[in-house]
């Protein structure tokens, strides 16, 4: 750690919303996330997107939201699937959330090219 | 039935006393706290209210016989002992609907707490709550847009979000306002705020300062790929100010603008909403003056009923106190109003000072404001307490980070993810709060230095205004 007494600069960081700002996750790391999203009742769901064009409020839908789903292990199934096909894409998995109608959760799982 | 004009001086209780009536799902409940001036009996103290907020007047007068009293009048309808005092008690009115205009929380109010707040026969009146039938909610427009499109428009899911108020309050210049805005943005911040009483002062002038705020916020969303915002407060002395204010936020495409409700008023608060409703504009308020009304425990006004006020008249988010930081605060009477401001149904609940069940059907949420003397030690406490529908502002945390404004945005932002993060793992964020900040703190130096300047600061005073317990 730097000491109080020296000065450090900060740089701006390109960052993509909810947990950005921490070291990318782990592996177990991403399954606890799931594991709320599920105990929390909300629906996952995956989108994906060129690193160029992150800024709009829709990214592309990967299949539908995997409505009903409970099983930790389908859900990462479908986002390694998703990273498989886009591999220079940032994938990103979403809670819905029916009765607000917003999204419960949503964080980046995959960092594609370019940050 | 036509009665017969009997002039003269009634004992209120003879009409407003009524410990039979069952309220009405249309009437409008009220929770009074009051405390009698010696000698006067708790039911005709009660009834004098009733009558005094009402139709009611301290003579009968004949032109009362060319209308139905029984329709029009409020009631006095229960009465209970106040727990822990005994020189107060707890009075419930039931006015009908028909008093109130549609939409009007400033005729509510003028109603409710107009001259009977300086009627003689009681030493001290506090409203404590009111229930609004869902059948006058539906006639007030309530929050502009919501929590829910609120956090669509900015893209910002599952955590609260961070402001930050700019500081020095007073003083800057328009561009090095914008400077400061800027490197909070660029850190990490999702919010900037003008404070309460910036507005149009000579050293800023408040077209100058929207104009460099706007720049600091596109360089800061180019740069960072993420949606930003600051409070641009359009607060001005007359209505017309006020809209040419709003009108020129638009114009610059900033996403929210600010208000000062109280001093500002509910006209005016209720018009700016209804203006951002069409000009999808986000609309922040302050509370400024809110402890002058509701801090004395038995006299004024609750501070739960001045927010159900403003959701109704329209707000996006609204301070609420901190709890922990350096302003007045009863933790569980500050849970209880945040879930009036989020909720859409409340039930009655004596342990977080809520009197009535409340149904606001479908009126938007509005995000409740932490904010003041808070800094990144209080942030596990803060996500416990408030919960993702919550904006956290840090002013001095930010800004008096000894590396200055980004690294302290970063520093909050770090420390913000990192309680979101093992909140949703499941740990205790107020018992392990030492362990998970200084494990973010081992990859962010910012969050490392901000808990090194920060580790001696606490604000513990006795809160003044505590909830009623035996």
């Amino acid at each position: 750690m730097k000491s109080m007494n020296v000065m450090g600069d900060y740089t701006t960081q390109q960052s993509l919303e909810t947990f950005s700002f921490l070291p990318p996750l782990t592996q177990e790391e991403v399954y606890r996330q799931i594991d709320y999203m599920l105990s929390q009742g909300l629906t996952p769901a995956i989108e994906h997107e060129d690193p160029s064009r992150t800024m709009s409020s829709y990214w592309t839908m990967w299949k539908l939201p995997m409505f009903g789903e409970r099983e930790l292990s389908n859900v990462v199934a479908e986002l390694e699937a998703c990273h498989r096909a886009h591999p220079g894409h940032h994938v990103r998995l979403i809670g819905y959330d029916n009765y607000t109608q917003s999204q419960g959760v949503c964080f980046v799982v995959y960092r594609g090219n370019g940050w | 039935m036509a009665k017969k004009y009997d002039a003269g001086v009634k004992e209120y209780r003879d009409l407003y006393w009524a410990p039979d009536y069952v309220p009405l799902d249309t009437d409008l409940l009220a929770c009074f706290k009051v405390t009698g001036q010696e000698g006067v009996p708790r039911e005709e103290a009660a009834a004098a209210v009733a009558a005094e907020s009402s139709t009611g007047t301290w003579s009968t007068v004949w032109s009362e016989l060319l209308t139905d009293m029984e329709f029009y009048k409020g009631r006095a309808y229960r009465i209970e002992d106040v727990p822990g005092d005994r020189e107060s008690f707890y009075a419930f009115i039931a006015y009908p609907l028909d008093l109130f205009e549609e939409g009007s929380i400033v005729n509510v109010l003028t109603s409710l707490v107009g001259n009977v707040f300086g009627f003689k026969a009681v030493k001290h009146l506090r409203l404590e709550d009111i229930r609004f039938p869902i059948a006058y909610v539906k006639t007030c427009g309530g929050p502009p847009a919501g929590i829910q499109l609120e956090r669509d428009r900015l893209n910002k899911y599952g955590r609260p979000l961070l402001g930050c108020t700019i500081k020095p309050k007073l003083g800057l210049s328009a561009k090095n306002y914008g400077r400061a805005v800027y490197e909070c943005l660029r850190g990490g911040l999702d919010f900037t705020k003008d404070d309460e009483n910036v507005n149009s002062q000579p050293f800023m002038r408040w077209r100058d300062r929207f104009e460099f705020v706007a720049e600091a916020i596109q360089k800061a969303e180019m740069e960072t790929g993420e949606r930003k915002g600051h409070y641009l407060n359009v607060t001005a002395a007359t209505p017309e100010e006020l809209y040419k204010r709003a009108e020129f936020a638009k114009e610059v495409g900033v996403p929210i603008i600010m208000h000062d409700f109280l001093t500002g008023g509910f006209t005016a608060n209720t018009g700016l909403a209804n203006w951002c409703r069409e000009n999808s504009m986000l609309l922040h308020i302050h509370r400024a003056m809110h402890a002058v009304i509701d801090r004395h425990p038995k006299h004024g006004i609750h501070f739960r009923v001045l927010a159900k006020c403003l959701r109704l008249s329209g707000g996006d988010h609204l301070h609420t106190g901190t709890v922990v930081g350096k302003l007045e605060g009863d933790r569980n009477s500050t849970l209880g109003y945040v879930d009036l401001l989020r909720e859409s149904f409340i039930p009655e609940d004596r342990s977080r000072g809520i009197f009535f069940d409340q149904d606001w059907g479908s009126l938007p949420g509005v995000f409740a404001v932490a904010s003041g003397g808070i800094h990144v030690w209080h942030m596990p406490a803060l996500v416990t307490i408030f919960g993702d529908d919550s904006v956290l502002q840090f002013g001095g945390g930010t800004q008096g980070h000894p590396w200055g404004n980004a690294a302290g945005a970063a520093a909050n932002r770090v420390a913000l993810e990192a309680c979101v993060k093992a909140r949703n793992e499941g740990r205790d964020l107020e018992r392990e709060s030492r362990d998970i900040l200084e494990g973010a703190a081992r990859h962010s130096p910012e969050l490392a230095i901000a808990m090194e300047t920060w580790k001696e600061i606490k604000f513990e005073f006795e809160t003044v205004d505590k909830l009623d317990v035996a």
